[in-house]
C-alpha cells in the first residue's frame, strides 16, 4: 500500500483546477492529497457544501471520474446505493472493472444533518470511504457553529461578545462514533503531512468494507488565517495536540503521530482570528488555561484508546 | 402461463416486483406497506429475487440510496407511506429532476396530527408538485399491472420520469383477493432490461445531479414538455399490457357509464369499486349517472376531463384529502380544467374518508341526488362533507 512520491508526481489528480475554492482553502488540498495514491477507478459521491458546489455548477465541472451530488444530509446513503447497484450489475456481468466509491462531505453533512444516513451505510457494510472535511463549523452558509465546532470558536451563530465567549461546547467526537461502528479502518488525519493524509486515505479506500477519515482542513474565513499558512496552522493542530493523528485498523487503535515537545494549544489558536477574543481582556487567562486543559484530557483519553504512554522532551 | 394466486394487494406489489426484476431495492417499513418490503425480503432471501437489498434507517436514506443506484443505471424499486413519505419528500424533485425512473409503492395513509394509520389521500397529493407520474390503483390486480406498466412508462426515454403507484392502506395493502400473475417469460418480453445514457460511466465521466444556476428554468421547462407527451405514452403501454395481458385500464381516465350521464362523480383509488356498484343500482332505478375513475393525478388528464365536462350537467369530486383553508386538492384540479369551457357544469366538492372514515354505498348515492339535484337547478354548497359526526356550516 505503500506511495512513492515519484509514482504520482505526473499522475492527474481526479479533481482539475480552476474550480471555484476560495485560495487556503482545505478542502480540496485534501482531495488532491487523499486520493494520489489511488490507482482503481473511482466514482465521487459528494454532500452539498463548499467542495460540491464550487467544484461544479452547470455547465461545468471540475470532475474528470463520474460524480454525484445526491443532496446535504445523504452522501451515506447515495453512495451506499451506487455501491449497491454496482454490486448488483457487477454479479450480473455488466460490469467487470474494480471500481472504489468515496463519499465527500463537510463537518456539517457529516457530523450532524447526514450522521443518521452516514451511520447507516457503514454499519450496512457497504464497501466505500467516507471522508469528512471538517472546518469545524457551516461555511457555505457563512460560518455559522455546528457540532464540530471547537469551544471557543466565535463563529456567526455563537458569536463573541462580552457576555458569551463563543461557542460554549465542546464539538463532539465524531472519530470515534464512527469506531464505534466497529468498521474495518477509520482515521483521523489533517493537512500536516501529506503522505500521512495520502497512505490513510489509501488504506481506507483499498481495505474491503466501510471507511471513514476524518481530516481536519482549515476554512480561511471562519478560521482567519493567512492562506498562505494552510499547511502550517495544520502543523500546529498536530504539534498541539489539538487534533490527534491516529487511525483504528479492525478495532485497534494506533496512534499514528506523537509531538516531541509540549506544544502550548496557544500556538493553535492565536494566529486565528476566530479565536482572538481569547487572548483579551481580564477573562483570556482562564479560557486558555481551559482551551489547554480539554486539550490534556482529550489526549489522555487518546492515549489510553491506543496503549500508549507520552513523555515529551523539556 | 399466468397463474391465479389469492393475496393482499401488498404481496400482489412484491410479486410484481419480483417478476419486473429490479436490481436495487431500498427501503424502510412502514405500515400498512410493511408486508410488502417483508416478502420482497424473502424473495431476496430464497434468491428468486436476484437484487441488492438495501435495509436502509429511514425513508429520507430510502430514496436518497435509490437516486444513487438509478444514478448508474440499475432499476430499482422502491416503497413507503404516509409520514414516510413526507420524509423522502425532500428527494422526490431530486430524482424527477434528475430524470431517473425509479418506481415507488406508496400505501395511501393519513397525516399526523391527530397521528392515524388508516387510508385517505393526504400523503401523495401533497406531494403533486415533486414531479413524480402519480397513478391511483382500484384493487390488488391493477395494483400488480400497475407496477409492471410503471416501470416500461417510466424507463422509456420519452418520458424518463419517475413514478408512484399509489393503493390505499388496510383497504388495499392488507385485503385478500384472486389476482393473476402473469408468467415471467410474457413480463420479460413487455419489460425490456433497462438501458440508458442518463448515468454515471467510468469511460464517459459525467457530472450528475448537480446545480445549475443560469440553466435552471430551462431544464425544468424541459422535464415539462417531456411531461405533456406522457399520456400519450401511458396510453400506449396500456393498449400493449391489455393486448399481452388481456387488462385494458383506460390509459389516464376510466369513464363508467358516462356516455349519456347527466351527473358524474370523480373518484381516486379504492373507493371507486363502491361507487361502480351505486351507479349500477342507480341505473336500474332509471338515473343517468357516471362514474370517472380518475386514474392518473400527473399527469392531468386534461383533454379526458374536457372532454367529460362538456357533456355533462353536474360533476362532484369526491377528495379523501383537504387543503385546508381552500378544499379538495382534486377538486381544485378538476375545476382549473373545467374553467376552459365557455360554459361549465355544476360541480360539488365531497370531502370524505379523512383518516379513513367510510365511504358507504347509502354516502355515495347521496352525493349522487346531490349532484341530480344540482343538475335540475337546485341550489347546493359547493364543499360538503361525507359521513362527518358533527353538524357544520358554509
Amino acid at each position: 500500500m505503500s506511495i512513492k512520491i515519484k509514482d504520482v508526481i505526473h499522475k492527474e489528480s481526479p479533481m482539475t483546477q480552476g474550480h471555484r475554492m476560495c485560495p487556503g482553502c482545505g478542502a480540496p488540498t485534501a482531495v488532491h492529497q487523499g486520493l494520489m495514491g489511488i490507482d482503481h477507478p473511482l466514482v465521487v459521491i459528494n454532500a452539498t457544501g463548499c467542495l460540491e458546489v464550487s467544484t461544479t455548477v452547470y455547465p461545468f465541472s471540475a470532475w474528470r471520474v463520474p460524480w454525484i451530488h445526491t443532496a446535504f444530509e445523504n452522501a451515506g446513503a447515495g453512495a451506499a446505493g451506487v455501491e449497491a447497484a454496482y454490486q448488483a450489475l457487477k454479479k450480473k456481468g455488466k460490469i467487470d472493472k474494480e471500481i472504489k466509491f468515496v463519499a465527500f462531505g463537510g463537518d456539517g453533512g457529516t457530523y450532524d444533518i447526514g450522521l443518521q444516513s452516514l451511520s447507516g451505510a457503514l454499519e450496512r457494510g457497504h464497501d466505500f470511504t467516507y471522508i469528512c472535511y471538517n472546518n469545524q463549523g457551516y461555511m457555505n452558509t457563512g460560518a455559522q457553529r455546528s457540532s464540530a465546532t471547537p469551544k471557543g470558536a466565535n463563529a456567526t451563530t455563537s458569536p463573541a461578545g462580552s457576555v458569551i465567549p463563543g461557542k460554549l461546547q465542546k464539538p463532539k467526537d465524531l472519530t470515534s462514533i464512527a469506531a464505534a461502528h466497529h468498521i474495518p479502518y477509520v482515521a483521523q488525519t489533517t493537512l500536516h503531512n501529506y503522505m500521512d493524509v495520502a497512505s490513510k486515505v489509501k488504506k481506507a479506500i483499498e481495505t474491503p468494507g466501510p471507511a471513514f477519515v476524518n481530516i481536519l482542513v482549515p476554512c480561511v474565513l471562519f478560521w482567519r488565517i493567512d492562506p498562505a499558512l494552510q499547511g502550517d496552522i495544520c502543523k500546529k493542530a498536530a504539534d498541539t495536540r489539538f487534533w490527534p493523528i491516529y487511525e483504528v485498523i479492525d478495532g485497534e487503535w494506533k496512534l499514528s503521530y506523537k509531538p516531541k515537545k509540549r506544544v502550548p494549544v496557544e500556538e493553535f489558536l492565536k494566529p486565528q482570528g476566530r479565536y482572538s477574543h481569547l487572548f483579551k481582556g481580564e477573562r483570556s487567562k482562564a479560557l486558555l488555561e481551559q482551551a489547554q486543559a480539554d486539550v490534556e484530557k482529550d489526549w489522555e483519553y487518546i492515549l489510553d484508546r491506543c496503549g500508549e504512554t507520552w513523555e515529551p522532551a523539556e | 402461463m399466468s397463474k391465479k394466486i389469492f393475496v393482499s394487494g401488498d404481496e400482489a406489489v412484491a410479486e410484481a416486483v419480483r417478476l419486473a426484476k429490479p436490481h436495487v431495492i431500498s427501503a424502510y417499513p412502514i405500515t400498512p406497506q410493511t408486508v410488502a418490503v417483508e416478502r420482497i425480503s424473502d424473495f431476496v432471501e430464497d434468491g428468486t429475487l436476484k437484487a441488492e437489498y438495501l435495509h436502509v434507517e429511514s425513508e429520507h436514506s430510502a430514496m436518497s440510496a435509490a437516486m444513487g443506484a438509478a444514478a448508474v443505471g440499475a432499476r430499482t424499486f422502491t416503497a413507503t407511506s404516509s409520514q414516510g413519505l413526507l420524509y423522502m419528500s425532500e428527494v422526490l424533485p431530486y430524482v424527477s429532476g434528475a430524470r431517473f425512473p425509479i418506481v415507488m409503492m406508496n400505501a395511501n395513509r393519513t397525516l399526523a396530527t391527530p397521528w392515524a394509520l388508516l387510508s385517505d389521500h393526504r400523503d401523495s397529493l401533497s406531494q403533486l408538485d415533486s414531479g413524480w407520474i402519480q397513478v391511483y390503483c382500484e384493487d390488488a390486480q391493477e395494483t400488480l399491472d400497475m407496477i409492471l406498466q410503471a416501470y416500461r412508462i417510466s424507463e422509456d426515454p420519452r418520458v424518463m420520469a419517475p413514478m408512484m403507484v399509489n393503493l390505499d392502506g388496510f383497504v388495499l395493502t392488507h385485503t385478500y383477493e384472486m389476482v393473476e400473475l402473469p408468467a415471467q417469460a410474457e413480463v420479460d418480453a413487455f419489460l425490456p432490461a433497462y438501458t440508458t445514457i442518463n448515468r454515471m460511466d467510468l469511460d464517459d465521466p459525467k457530472t450528475v445531479c448537480y446545480a445549475a444556476m443560469n440553466d435552471y428554468m430551462e431544464f425544468h421547462m424541459k422535464q415539462e414538455l417531456d411531461m405533456r407527451k406522457v399520456p400519450s405514452v401511458i396510453e400506449e403501454v396500456d393498449r400493449l399490457y391489455g393486448d399481452k395481458f388481456g387488462r385494458y385500464y383506460d390509459g389516464m381516465v376510466e369513464q363508467y357509464l358516462c356516455d349519456d350521464a347527466e351527473v358524474v362523480l370523480v373518484t381516486l383509488g379504492s373507493v371507486t369499486g363502491t361507487a361502480r356498484v351505486v351507479v349500477d343500482a342507480m341505473r336500474k332505478e332509471g338515473h343517468k349517472v357516471g362514474l370517472v375513475k380518475l386514474r392518473y393525478m400527473r399527469p392531468f388528464p386534461r383533454e379526458e376531463i374536457l372532454d367529460i365536462a362538456s357533456r355533462v350537467r353536474a360533476i362532484g369530486v369526491l377528495d379523501k384529502d383537504i387543503s385546508v383553508g381552500y378544499e379538495g386538492i382534486v377538486f381544485t384540479n378538476v375545476n382549473s380544467t373545467v374553467a376552459d369551457l365557455e360554459t361549465s357544469p355544476g360541480r360539488i366538492n365531497f370531502i370524505g374518508g379523512l383518516g379513513g372514515r367510510n365511504i358507504s354505498k347509502e354516502n355515495t348515492r347521496g352525493m349522487f341526488n346531490e349532484l341530480l339535484e344540482l343538475a335540475r337547478g337546485e341550489k347546493k354548497e359547493k364543499i360538503q362533507f361525507v359521513n362527518a359526526r358533527c353538524e357544520y356550516h358554509g
